[in-house]
């Protein structure tokens, strides 16, 4: 499935196996690290300079202008295999997460059949072998995501299952929820909750104020979402389980996380591009590929988020890619199906939106995308330091691109940045050692 | 100094008011008050729209819009075609993007669209590369042309819009009727109050210009229109209100209430009335009500949109 075979760096890689990227500015928080410099790899991880007789061997990948950053690592993403391959598929969502400079992508159970059990989630895993980033599942916390039954968490782990999630499906019952963080103690394994009332978000669209009210659409309160992260955050704090708020999206929800933070709760959280960017504002002709679930929200709750990740009460950044068909997207702003891709612009999106305004500084940025969602899942990656894998990407922080999701390699079009011109390009992302994404070079006069 | 007349729409659709200047709705008034003339003639018919065809797309059940359209295009000569589709889900049937391009495979020139999700005519006016888009109510969103009949409905027995306090009673977070008012009485320098319980009232409505209140006496003081909305009795099971006695004795409109209003002021509702619930049967039949001058209105004012949407007007004035 990889788009590049292992010889792709040159054959020169060969007769040492070495390859070094040379010249770049080598980015890595995890061990502290922002000068230029060489990053040195062999069999797949990252070494020490060599002697200069072996260095001499080695292939080179010229750096020279380029940051040189950890692959990112993505803990919410829909790749809808199996069950939904008309738009996405395991293949696809890969090529799609190595085009942004993912490296690895924890994907949600709802599939059809539902990753509840060990051998859905092998039959995940030895599809994505050797795709062009690394899929980590992330099984059901209940039967079917019906919030039922807990599912085997013990034996979901040993197959290989990187977290817990219902996806976007709440776990109404407290009591289900409080035994699966109590179960879930022995394993270590975050539960990723959505938090959701659907008595509360029912039958609303977008964000509920004065747009929607203008627009005439049913909305979505902010309480829809606040109300359930106190209770999960309550159950958390109660059980001594690990539990992660994914998009999250209001102020105080924001709020909430960080006073929790700060009383020892195990928590963890994450905010999408989308919602660090757009507001409900954009909504006004009924754009679909702006329905998202949570809702795009007001100004001041993406003020929030931004502080929240700036202060490090939101830890990571998630894409929740969510693919959607041509036909889910182009109808009524009511029949549209919510969601958006994310995977492949998720790094540009937050390095002109993010980074360049000086909302936060690079080494958060990176931080942010790759080595605190390695931590939170606790999965190899994250770091550039010697020993690692040789997960990484090269980002031109000069070149400027325009969104066209003719380009994209995800097998849905349903990007909210579509049109947009961002900063920074991905030029090459390298996963386990070898070229899984090569930007095409621009024409040359 | 006046501002310049218009000869012509701006617009090449009509999806909501919130998109027209004052100066478009001026426009469009003045020549549905020609258009009044028209219909009083004895024979009603102008060959403005000869040759060209119309399509009344109704995708949720209507009376009295869709024959008031129907009789609007037929008084201006154009040739019409209706559409009824009662079946709620459109997953049934065929998508709205699918219905536009057989619209323009057809050459329709014009399609009166009733919708029941917000933006579907905007949506559609996007899926079309020629004909006119006519928004005939969709979803909460907007109901243009009753904005703009009530307004005509407004200005023949007030004299005037500029000043006016107006009061809309009732459901405003499920009415397009009320929005479209709000944009079109904003645009013509009157002022609106918005009156109901404060479940039905759409959050950060004061946004659109308007101030909100939940006593019906502070709404209706020294009103010049009091405007009822109709109340679906259905909002009663999703506990917007406990129940219709109680949504009557709060906002029900009744002649002792009236007297709040000023003397002149008259009484306006959209239809079809809830006699008993929103307005009294003695205020729905009084001297005050122009409840009927609105229908009456609906068709001139239909036939000056349609008029100036298929090329009436002079487009090209200086």
């Amino acid at each position: 499935m990889r788009p590049d075979g292992p010889d792709t760096i040159g054959g020169a890689a060969g007769a040492t196996g070495l390859v070094v990227v040379c010249n770049g500015r080598i980015v890595d928080p995890a061990s502290g690290r922002d000068e230029p410099g060489d990053l040195w790899m062999r069999d797949g991880r990252i070494v020490d300079r060599p002697a200069d007789d072996e260095a001499r061997g080695a292939a080179v990948i010229d750096a020279v202008g380029m940051l040189v950053l950890p692959g990112l690592v993505d803990l919410h993403a829909h790749l809808c295999e199996p069950g939904y391959e008309y738009r996405e598929t395991l293949e696809s969502g890969a090529l799609a997460a190595a085009a942004g400079g993912v490296t690895a992508v924890a994907c949600m159970p709802d599939t059809d059949p539902v990753i509840d059990d060990a051998p859905t989630v092998k039959f995940v895993r030895e599809r994505a072998a050797g795709a062009a980033a690394r899929i980590h599942p992330i099984a059901a916390v209940t039967a079917g995501r019906r919030g039922e039954r807990l599912t085997e968490a013990g034996e979901l782990a040993e197959a290989g299952a990187v977290a817990l999630s219902d996806a976007s499906r709440t776990i109404r019952n407290p009591a289900i929820l409080r035994r699966a963080l109590e179960y879930g103690r022995m394993f270590d394994l975050p539960i990723l909750v959505h938090c959701e009332d659907p008595a509360l978000s029912a039958g609303g669209h977008m964000h509920e104020g004065s747009h929607a009210s203008r627009l005439g659409l049913k909305g979505i309160p902010s309480i829809a979402e606040e109300t359930v992260v106190a209770r999960d955050l309550m159950l958390a704090e109660w059980t001594g389980g690990r539990i992660h708020v994914t998009h999250a999206s209001t102020a105080v929800t924001v709020d909430l996380i960080r006073s929790a933070k700060q009383r020892g709760v195990r928590v963890t959280a994450d905010a999408s591009p989308h919602h660090l960017v757009l507001t409900d504002e954009s909504l006004s002709t009924y754009e679909t590929h702006l329905k998202v679930n949570p809702p795009l929200r007001s100004k001041a709750d993406v003020e929030a988020l931004r502080a929240g990740l700036a202060d490090g009460t939101i830890d990571a950044v998630a894409s929740d890619h969510t693919p959607r068909s041509v036909d889910e997207k182009n109808t009524e702003f009511q029949q549209a199906l919510p969601g958006a891709t994310g995977l492949e612009t998720m790094l540009a999106v937050v390095f002109t939106e993010l980074v360049r305004p000086g909302v936060l500084t690079l080494g958060d940025a990176v931080k942010a995308l790759s080595t605190s969602p390695a931590g939170i899942l606790g999965i190899e990656g994250g770091s550039l330091a010697s020993g690692g894998s040789a997960d990484l990407l090269l980002f031109d922080p000069d070149g400027t691109w325009t969104v066209d999701t003719a380009s994209f390699r995800s097998r849905s079009n349903n990007s909210p940045f579509t049109g947009r011109t961002l900063e920074g390009c991905v030029s090459m992302t390298i996963v386990d050692g070898r070229v899984s994404y090569r930007r095409d070079a621009p024409e040359s006069p | 100094m006046a501002k310049k007349r218009l000869r012509a729409l701006r617009h090449r659709h009509l999806i909501g008011l919130e998109d027209y200047s004052r100066e478009e709705i001026g426009l469009i008034l003045d020549t549905a008050d020609s258009f009044k003339e028209v219909i009083r003639r004895p024979i009603r018919k102008v060959p403005a729209l000869r040759g060209k065809n119309v399509v009344n797309l109704f995708f949720e059940s209507s009376t009295r819009t869709r024959l008031s359209f129907e009789l609007a295009e037929k008084q201006l000569s154009a040739d019409t075609l209706n559409f009824a589709s009662t079946g709620s889900s459109v997953s049934k049937g065929e998508s709205l993007s699918d219905t536009a391009r057989n619209i323009e495979a057809m050459q329709v020139d014009c399609v009166v669209v009733r919708h029941g999700a917000a933006g579907a005519p905007l949506f559609l006016s996007q899926c079309l590369s020629s004909a006119v888009v006519i928004n005939a109510g969709d979803g909460a969103h907007e109901h243009p042309t009753q904005g703009l009949l009530d307004l005509l409905t407004m200005q023949d027995a007030l004299g005037r819009l500029e000043g006016l306090k107006v009061a809309l009673i009732g459901d405003i977070a499920h009415s397009r009727v009320a929005r479209s008012n709000i944009w079109g009485l904003r645009k013509m320098g009157a002022e609106v109050v918005v009156c109901g319980p404060p479940t039905l009232i759409p959050v950060d409505i004061e946004e659109m210009g308007v101030e909100v209140c939940y006593r019906i006496g502070d709404a209706l003081r020294d009103a010049d229109v009091v405007y009822a909305l109709r109340i679906q009795l259905e909002r009663q099971q999703e506990a917007f209100f406990p129940s219709q006695r109680e949504y009557t004795r709060l906002f029900g409109i009744d002649p002792e209430r009236l007297e709040l209003a000023k003397p002149e002021a008259i009484v306006m509702h959209p239809g079809p009335i809830n006699r008993g619930v929103e307005l009294d049967s003695r205020v729905a039949d009084s001297g005050r009500s122009v409840i009927l001058d609105q229908v009456t209105n609906g068709v001139a004012v239909r036939m000056a949109v349609l008029y100036l949407l298929n090329g009436g007007g002079e487009r090209d004035a200086a």
